[in-house]
């Protein structure tokens, strides 16, 4: 039978001080590693929130990101009449023709420049993309230099602000309307007319275009038609799934978050076995006592295990507590898709929580498991004569 | 408890042949501390017999703490026998030893060695959290064991909260929750004053002639060994009477 876990509680209460170290030393790792697993959920839930799954977005054949695509308005009028594109009750087909731009911008806190990304969109644009709702303000006219930004956007930058206007290259531009994109990818844009963007930035070509097909089937059919059409050069994806998978931004953060977390865990399991050693010195004779009234050398490491667990799980905790507090916070990053910024939310899941939770037992369980089994091998005798 | 030392036989009944519940034959302990052999017992061959009070006397480094753990099964003998209970302890196991010593044995340490965060209770549950025994079980034994020794109103007591006197009797209560034959007290008075010394060898004394527990005890002084049954006296490993 193991000791009572009560045994171990009062040993952890009893040397408060150390504890207290031990645990905050925890929190601090947890808090690290929940928060920068976080962040790369955010950006994950940011993309995986775009799109939608009636849409086909249409990029060159060989590019991996809308950024890097370009298509010429020889293959919009090619593809523009295809009979699987839906079409509008005005018989207009449902198709978008997008220019990207990036744009180097001040930040609204005087914080530097940053870029972001210009979405030119055709007149369907905004029916194709539903998820994007103007929640001040008006649509942009074409012809006018006028832009609708993201509300999230307008907290970041200087010159966003409901009728502000901004600066970019010779041009100045007004913000006449906010958008609410539902924390999707396009909380990340600044919309304005795409030919409107093409003359201004001076590009004679579209970067990817965006199409509703009629049904599934005539979804897979263009799929499958623009795969074989070696002339076209163009590639279509599912336009939600596109974007699913424009995850590469949170897949640095992800690495960061795990080299910081084992970096930092080495220096937790380090103070979890200086603890751990200090409280098996201290209580030499109580382990021999212990063996000498029939305790088992297994039952001995297992208590001093679980003392170890239960120290590193207090950490844990509370890392996760602290962490807590981030929950939500809006933040902007680079995205290595667009190299614009892109801006996200912590998202602190109940599973994130629980991941933290698990690696601090195990940092615990890692720092005492030295500490234990030399408590385990101390001689019954000699540990009796210690003082 | 006998508050006065009444030292008796064991073997003082001529009609019945004493019965040994330890039996020793050419037992030796030697330790090795570098190229050097040091022999703490020589070949000692002894019985003890159920219910006495055996004292262990003897100048330090003569080989009575080493004789005791050897007997309780906390050490093993380098050669020779060593039956207790008509068991050859030697031959166990680590793990058959320890199941052993809490089945059997009572220990008493000279610094008590209670648990410093575990209450009196709890101190002298732990024996019992190593058997079949439920909660209520063991609640029932504990307030008994610490009853016999006059703490039933310190139960709920740190070690810290108690005096020496009062440690060591919460020690006696854990060697004997676990109703063993054998008791091995290590000097059980010699961190003791006066009076709580009296106290503790009069329970011991008691545990041997009330409930015939055998009992025993290595002790520098004179005046606790009176307490026993019969001395033994060792120098140098061996016994000299």
């Amino acid at each position: 039978m193991a000791l009572p876990l009560r045994y171990n509680i009062r040993n952890v209460l009893v040397r408060w001080r150390s504890t207290i170290t031990t645990i905050l030393g925890i929190a601090l790792v947890v808090s690290v590693y929940v928060l920068m697993q976080a962040m790369a959920a955010g950006i994950e839930k940011s993309s995986a929130n775009t799109g939608s799954p009636d849409n086909l977005l249409i990029i060159r054949r060989g590019s991996t990101a809308e950024s890097s695509s370009i298509v010429s308005r020889e293959q919009l009028r090619t593809l523009l009449y295809s009979p699987e594109i839906a079409r509008t009750a005005a018989d207009e087909p449902l198709v978008s023709a997008d220019v990207l731009v990036l744009l180097n911008l001040p930040r609204r806190d005087g914080g530097g420049e940053a870029n972001v990304l210009l979405r030119g969109v055709s007149p369907r644009g905004r029916d194709l993309r539903a998820q994007v709702v103007l929640v001040e303000g008006r649509w942009f006219d074409r012809g006018k230099r006028e832009v609708v930004v993201s509300q999230r956007l307008a907290a970041r930058f200087a010159g966003f602000g409901l009728n502000e206007e901004f600066r970019s290259g010779p041009a100045t531009y007004r913000v006449v309307g906010h958008t609410d994109a539902g924390k999707s990818a396009f909380d990340s844009e600044v919309w304005m007319d795409a030919d409107e963007a093409r003359a201004l930035f001076d590009r004679e070509q579209y970067s990817s275009l965006l199409v509703r097909p009629k049904d599934a089937e005539a979804a897979t059919n263009l799929i499958a038609r623009l795969e074989k059409d070696k002339r076209l050069q163009l590639v279509a994806h599912v336009e939600s799934a596109y974007y699913a998978k424009q995850t590469g931004t949170a897949t640095p953060i992800k690495w960061l978050g795990n080299f910081l977390a084992i970096a930092m865990s080495v220096g937790a399991v380090f103070a979890a076995m200086n603890t751990m050693y200090a409280a098996v010195g201290a209580r030499t004779r109580e382990i021999g006592t212990l063996r000498v009234l029939g305790f088992r050398r297994r039952t001995v490491v297992l208590s001093f295990l679980l003392e170890g667990a239960l120290l590193a799980g207090l950490g844990g905790a509370l890392g996760c507590a602290l962490s807590l507090f981030m929950n939500g916070y809006a933040v902007g990053t680079l995205n290595f898709a667009t190299f614009s910024e892109t801006v996200f939310e912590f998202r602190i899941t109940p599973a994130l929580m629980l991941q933290g939770l698990l690696f601090s037992i195990v940092v615990g369980i890692l720092g005492t498991l030295l500490p234990a089994l030399r408590a385990s091998r101390l001689p019954v005798i000699a540990a009796l004569k210690s003082l | 408890m006998s508050a006065a030392p009444a030292p008796r036989s064991a073997t003082d009944s001529p009609e019945k042949p004493p019965e040994f519940i330890v039996t020793l034959r050419g037992l030796s302990k030697i330790y090795q501390q570098g190229d050097v052999n040091v022999t703490a017992l020589n070949e000692v061959s002894l019985d003890i017999a159920r219910g006495e009070f055996l004292v262990l006397m003897g100048p330090s480094g003569s080989g009575k703490s080493t004789l005791l753990h050897l007997i309780a099964g906390i050490d093993r003998p380098t050669r020779g026998e060593l039956h207790v209970q008509g068991i050859d302890i030697s031959r166990l196991n680590e793990s058959q030893l320890a199941d052993w010593r809490n089945q059997n044995v009572g220990f008493v340490f000279q610094s008590f060695n209670l648990v410093p965060v575990l209450t009196a209770a709890e101190n002298v549950e732990l024996p019992l959290l190593l058997t079949r025994l439920n909660r209520a079980e063991r609640k029932k034994l504990v307030a008994t064991a610490l009853d016999l020794v006059g703490l039933a109103d310190r139960m709920h007591h740190l070690p810290k909260q108690m005096s020496g006197g009062q440690e060591q009797r919460v020690a006696i209560a854990r060697a004997l929750v676990t109703d063993p034959q054998l008791v091995v007290a290590d000097e059980p008075t010699g961190n003791l004053d006066a009076h709580s010394a009296h106290e503790v060898l009069g329970i011991l004394q008691s545990l041997s002639r009330d409930h015939g527990k055998t009992v025993i005890m290595v002790t520098h002084d004179p005046k606790a060994a009176a307490f026993g049954s019969r001395q033994i006296h060792l120098e140098k490993g061996e016994l000299t009477k």
